[in-house]
């Protein structure tokens, strides 16, 4: 057990919690305008496969981002005034909450469309190979993106090329409202897909944060020393609305003793208790990173409000490149 | 030092220096290193490159184009490349969604420089699935230049600007150019991607073309010149950007035009050149503009079918001739089939 490292696993679990919060507290001020999907609940999985990965590692992930986004290191500030519409937000402004970025600490990418970010990862694994590089691509998904042909073109061609990639499933259960059960058949796990293709898969709790990093160091090491991809399925759940700020047990499509049931076994209580009981921290010592992570977003959230909105010139600003790299760069 | 080449092997010697100078460069598609080598257009390079930069790929074109981009966005510059334009069709989630919008909806904080070469595969019966030519499509997508070569020269230049290119390039190459010949000097040099070319000069009518069509539009401008009608042929070289400047002169000199696009019709390059240069300048025209290109079906197999399928340099001549308020012309035979490029040309494909 590693104590610097676990500390790390709680402020980065907390400050999660705490900026999704804080958003889905302001989101009715109508100021946040673009789909923003809220990862309370599943801060585990993020925190657990990020601090397994070294900062020159990368990371692709999907619509519901700021956890994968933030655990990799993505600056607080640009993620909040990007939310916000901002030029000073890391797409400035042309992204919203479901484009983040932060290329600094090897966050590549997020995008809406499920499933699309996989091959991009096994990209950015397959251009370290050719360079011979030792660094580890992972992309985080959910449930659903197993369901889409790419998701499989993609495993096919790490398991080609024994790339340096890990594929993590989120499974909360439910793409949008509509349940596993209908999408898929209960007689395989989502791992047998994995296994399908030859590639090793994991299983662990997705809500405990420890046996997240374990697995995933696992996969880790076995990448960087050229044994290959690893799956891993995280059952996880989302507290709020698919997308949103609020709780949705009113719209009937799960039940109030199921969603009840996840939130006793919340990731972030379980990292706490966990550490406690370890004397890796004490209640004031929580209770002081906690005040120390709330004064953080909420000067987080007043520098995004006060920064300028993008100016006209900035809309066909950046369709093009406008950039070339010669192929012989010595002799120009 | 300058020699002739054909189309193919320019795209080749393109390819071949890219990947000698930077060791960015790659390349990827089905049937890459074989020995057909894509028609010509990657033929050797195997062996002197190796199999890791000149590679073969699973079929699975849309998980390879988010590899080839994956790849682009860790700082590799891919040649992706696909036998037909039809096939590409797979990936259009990714070039469409994500390689197109990639430098933009991140607010320029990352680049995603790759090639895609497409092969137009007209004839020999290709098909409604072989042989589409839908460069209307990818330049309707912002953030995708899509550049259409007709002689060797620019294939060659072309390919090199665009391996050089920091964002995502659409090449679409037609096959029946494959085997045409121009002089190509062997050292690097770059043909801009947003300029068209004056392919002929000539005041009477402007007829700009796309890719193959400015062959057909020239074989045109033989028989028109014969009977005293001196076109303009502007080979549009990239359709994402237009070059609207270069359309604007010609058609200020001649005041009247005519589109002749590898595509269908309805919505095509043709519509947009027409617009733009009914927009810009209306007063210049003396006649209205004309369109020539494919009718709105699918394209057919039987030869009989894709003779009246795939507009030649007669529907040129007949455009030409409207616009300058002439009965059409007679119609001359052809001296070999019309379901193949040239007469030495035998099938399968």
């Amino acid at each position: 057990m590693n104590t610097p490292d676990d500390a790390r696993l709680l402020r980065d679990l907390l400050l999660i919690r705490i900026v999704e919060e804080e958003i889905a507290k302001r989101y009715p001020e109508q100021e946040m305008r673009c789909p923003t999907h809220l990862c309370i609940g599943q801060e585990a999985t993020a925190v657990g496969v990020c601090r397994a990965l070294q900062e020159t590692d990368v990371v692709f992930s999907g619509h519901r981002s700021h956890g994968h986004y933030l655990a990799k290191g993505g600056d607080l500030t640009r993620m909040i005034a990007e939310i916000y519409g901002r030029v000073s937000g890391c797409s400035r402004g042309k992204g919203g909450s479901m484009h983040l970025i932060d290329p600094s600490v090897g966050f590549l990418g997020a995008v809406p469309i499920v499933s699309s970010t996989i091959p991009m990862a096994v990209g950015a694994a397959f251009g370290f190979a050719l360079r011979g590089e030792s660094r580890v691509a992972a992309v985080f998904f959910g449930d659903a993106a197993v369901e889409e042909g790419v998701f499989h073109e993609s495993l096919a061609f790490a398991m080609l090329e024994r790339l340096a990639v890990i594929f993590v499933c989120e499974n909360n259960l439910y793409s949008v409202q509509t349940p596993l059960s209908a999408r898929q058949p209960s007689s395989r796990s989502l791992c047998d897909l994995a296994r399908g293709h030859g590639m090793t898969a994991e299983h662990a709790d997705g809500n405990d944060v420890f046996a997240v990093r374990s697995v995933a160091r696992a996969a880790v090491e076995r990448a960087r020393q050229g044994g290959g991809p690893t799956f891993l399925e995280l059952p996880t759940y989302r507290w709020l609305e698919h997308v949103g700020p609020d709780e949705d047990g009113a719209l009937g499509y799960r039940s109030a003793e199921e969603i009840n049931a996840w939130k006793e076994r919340c990731p972030v209580a379980h990292a706490q208790k966990v550490l406690l009981e370890r004397e890796v921290v004490d209640a004031a010592g929580i209770g002081a990173l906690r005040q120390n992570i709330e004064d953080q977003v909420q000067q987080a959230f007043a520098a995004a409000k006060s920064a300028p909105v993008p100016d006209a010139a900035e809309l066909l600003t950046h369709v093009f490149t406008g950039g070339r790299t010669p192929i012989d760069r010595e002799s120009l | 030092m300058t020699r002739e080449l054909s189309f193919a092997q320019a795209l080749c010697e393109a390819t071949d220096l890219c990947l000698s100078r930077d060791p960015s460069v790659y390349v990827m598609g089905l049937g890459v290193p074989d020995v057909k080598g894509l028609f010509g257009s990657t033929a050797g390079l195997v062996k002197k490159h190796g199999p890791r930069r000149v590679r073969d790929m699973p079929t699975a074109e849309n998980g390879m184009t988010g590899v080839a981009l994956g790849s682009a966005l860790v700082g590799m510059r891919p040649i992706l490349t696909h036998q037909r334009v039809d096939f590409a069709l797979l990936a259009m989630e990714q070039i469409v969604n994500q390689a197109a919008k990639w430098h933009y909806m991140f607010g320029g904080n990352a680049r995603a420089p790759m090639v895609m070469r497409l092969i137009v595969g007209r004839g020999w019966g290709q098909g409604p699935q072989h042989a589409q030519s839908l460069q209307a499509w990818f330049a309707h997508v912002p953030g995708l230049r899509v550049a259409m070569p007709t002689t060797a020269y620019d294939a060659k230049g072309m390919l090199i600007s665009a391996v050089e290119d920091d964002g995502p390039v659409v090449l679409i190459e037609h096959r029946w150019l494959y085997n045409l010949r121009s002089e190509v000097p062997e050292e690097i040099y770059r043909v801009p991607l947003d300029r068209a070319r004056v392919a002929r000069v000539g005041g009477d009518v402007t007829v700009a073309a796309t890719s193959y069509m400015t062959v057909e539009a020239l074989r045109a401008a033989q028989q028109l010149s014969r009977r005293g009608i001196e076109i303009e042929v502007v080979d549009l070289r990239s359709i994402n950007p237009l070059d609207i400047d270069a359309l604007l002169a010609s058609v200020t000199k001649t005041g009247r035009l005519v589109v002749a696009d590898t595509g269908t019709t309805s919505f095509g390059v043709g519509a947009e050149v027409v617009a733009r240069v009914s927009e810009e300048a209306f007063s210049e025209l003396n006649a209205p503009p004309r369109r020539v290109a494919s009718p709105d079906a699918p394209s057919p197999s039987a030869p009989s079918l894709s003779i009246e399928y795939f507009p030649r340099a007669l529907e040129i001549e007949c455009a030409v001739h409207a616009c300058l308020g002439l009965p059409p012309p007679l119609a001359e035979p052809c001296a070999h089939p019309l379901d193949i490029p040239d007469p030495d040309f035998v099938g399968p494909f």
